[in-house]
């Protein structure tokens, strides 16, 4: 039983992550119309970050919560002015090759550098132990993760759907060129977004480097199984990416349990079923 | 997918006259003289690798650039069918000829699960479905005992082709990769330009068009796909008998990268791109072996560059320039 509960928080904490990262492609995919594969290179670098400034400046957990994903939003947003911005009026597949070729670039720099060998992050003094539930110990980092990140998710989806801001971003969704010509600035929107989508990618890999090794190769296994989780839940909605991420990571943890020879192809084999039945997605729309 | 410039810079190149009939007949006959000496000029191993990547990216092409279907998993069937050949010819102890043809086999038919799933979504999460059944695919192969896990399958035993011509000697096994090249370039050149190759563009440039005027647009693709699959497998098998080794990093996900950016930086959608963006890379890779991580951030920049300022590629960017010469 201790076991079950142990895969199923380690689950949960993964589905976290698959929800904040998925979220962030959903939001860039929609108004940038670029799928990013560099997202997982951002998560990691997000993770980096905060291990380079706790072993060479000093900075703590705490603030690096803030001041890692904010360092990562900025790498993205002078990648979308510089380059990335040029590859607009082309077919969306030049964006994802594009970001291909940044996932090497970002990931081949952090090898040189660091090497491939984990570095651990400590967890923050407050967070350190935990309690025991009678059916499975919880530390107390891992309850902090599973918090937050729903939390963030849902103050996404708030800021999307009941603020002004985002009903900006909805309709340059729909038609950039319409909420042009009301007067909105387009090309800055989509800077931001692209800024936002990263850094929120940039936030769940300072949230996860306390939890697993910071290593240059953690982001790109992850993101080929988010977009898998992409594909099973649609692009369309952002509760269907949290519910998809959360999910998903739960019937992976399950299957550890269960059978642990196939938790790592389960939500591949999930993402062929689902296309059998219902190719668009579990909440997309068709086409 | 719009149509790559590569395919403008070649049709406009028809159209002017530039290629003909008979360029045409004496462009390749001078490309198999060159095939048929250069093993004595440069190193043949150079030389194999270079045949098996570039009948690798050709079979891809014929997605990407003549079906406008981005393949993010294609090295699932280089490493598959290369996995399949390797033990059959070391544990069962096959003929040559037997390994490679069941390699290509399996890989074909794996790209007929694979594409009859992935052909259900189109554009960018087609590429995402691919890139996650190559994922997929690349777990079973750390996981399964015959592949060797970490280790990879070691020691493949090449052989007598036909039963007498011995393949331990590189130059035999130059041209029975030779041989196994032109084979797979002309089915892919054949398909390019027969009815079928229409329409497959017709798909490409406008594909609610095509289903319009009654084409089972969805067929069309599953077909492409799967000879394009077969023929990546064909490229893996002929790589294991000539590296003697088949590792996990053909299935891996960056070795799908690099046929698209062979590909890329070739020309998509042109006959001889991506042959001469596989001629490339490979290069590449082996003059830079000494510079470790950062080959990774090299080929990466490239991939870039090429991306942000050389979508044409080589073969549609020398298209372009004799077109725009003034004769």
């Amino acid at each position: 039983m201790q076991a079950l509960f142990g895969q199923l928080l380690v689950g949960l904490i993964n589905g976290s992550f698959y929800a904040l990262l998925s979220l962030g492609l959903s939001i860039i995919f929609g108004l940038v119309n670029v799928v990013n594969f560099a997202h997982g290179a951002m998560y990691m670098t997000g993770a980096f970050f905060a291990w380079i400034g706790l072993s060479s400046l000093g900075i703590g957990y705490w603030p690096t919560l803030l001041l890692s994903p904010l360092a990562v939003g900025l790498l993205g947003v002078v990648v979308e002015r510089t380059m990335l911005r040029r590859l607009y009026q082309l077919d969306n597949l030049y964006g994802l090759l594009f970001t291909f070729g940044l996932t090497l670039i970002v990931e081949g720099l952090f090898h040189h550098q660091y090497g491939n060998s984990g570095n651990s992050f400590p967890v923050p003094e407050a967070l350190q132990g935990g309690s025991n539930l009678g059916f499975m110990y919880l530390p107390r980092y891992r309850a902090w993760v599973v918090l937050v990140s729903l939390a963030v998710c849902f103050a996404s989806w708030f800021f999307i759907e009941r603020t002004k801001l985002g009903a900006y971003l909805r309709a340059g969704t729909e038609n950039p060129r319409l909420l042009q010509a009301f007067g909105v600035n387009v090309p800055l929107m989509m800077t931001l977004t692209f800024g936002f989508g990263v850094a929120l990618a940039g936030f769940a890999g300072v949230m996860a480097a306390p939890i697993y090794q910071v290593t240059p190769s953690m982001g790109s296994g992850l993101i080929i199984v988010v977009f898998a989780v992409v594909v099973i839940g649609g692009m369309g909605s952002i509760l269907g990416s949290i519910v998809t991420g959360i999910g998903l990571g739960l019937v992976e943890g399950l299957t550890k349990y269960l059978y642990p020879q196939a938790a790592a192809t389960v939500v591949f084999a999930i993402m062929a079923v689902v296309l059998l039945i219902r190719p668009a997605g579990l909440f997309g729309r068709e086409k | 997918m719009s149509v790559p410039d590569g395919v403008q810079e070649s049709r406009a190149a028809w159209r002017l006259g530039i290629i003909t009939p008979r360029r045409k007949k004496i462009f390749f006959g001078l490309l198999v003289a060159a095939g048929l000496v250069l093993p004595h000029l440069v190193y043949p191993v150079f030389l194999m690798n270079v045949l098996c990547m570039a009948l690798f990216a050709s079979a891809f092409n014929l997605l990407l650039g003549y079906t406008g279907l981005l393949s993010f998993g294609h090295a699932a069937f280089l490493g598959t069918a290369g996995y399949v050949t390797g033990y059959l010819l070391k544990a069962w102890g096959l003929p040559v000829e037997l390994g490679v043809l069941a390699g290509t086999a399996v890989a074909t038919l794996l790209g007929w699960a694979i594409g009859a799933l992935a052909i259900r979504r189109s554009g960018i999460y087609f590429a995402m479905i691919t890139l996650g059944f190559a994922q997929m695919i690349y777990f079973l192969a750390v996981q399964l005992p015959f592949t060797g896990g970490e280790d990879g399958l070691q020691g493949i035993p090449q052989g007598k082709a036909l039963g007498f011509i011995p393949l331990h000697d590189p130059y035999a096994l130059y041209y029975f990769v030779f041989a196994v090249f032109a084979l797979g370039f002309g089915v892919i050149y054949r398909t390019i330009h027969s009815p079928f190759g229409h329409v497959l563009r017709s798909i490409r440039e406008n594909e609610p068009r095509a289903l319009s005027l009654g084409y089972d647009v969805a067929r069309y693709k599953l077909v492409a796909f799967v000879i394009s699959a077969g023929l990546a497998g064909l490229a893996g098998s002929t790589k294991a008998l000539v590296l003697q080794f088949v590792t996990l990093t053909d299935v891996h996900w960056h070795k799908s990268g690099e046929v698209v950016l062979m590909t890329l930086l070739g020309g998509m959608g042109t006959v001889m791109g991506p042959s001469v963006g596989a001629l490339l890379v490979v290069a590449m890779e082996n003059y830079l072996t000494g510079f470790g991580d950062w080959v990774t951030v090299i080929i990466g920049s490239v991939f870039v560059a090429g991306v942000l300022a050389f979508r044409r590629g080589i073969v549609g960017e020398a298209l372009h320039l004799v077109r725009n010469f003034p004769f």
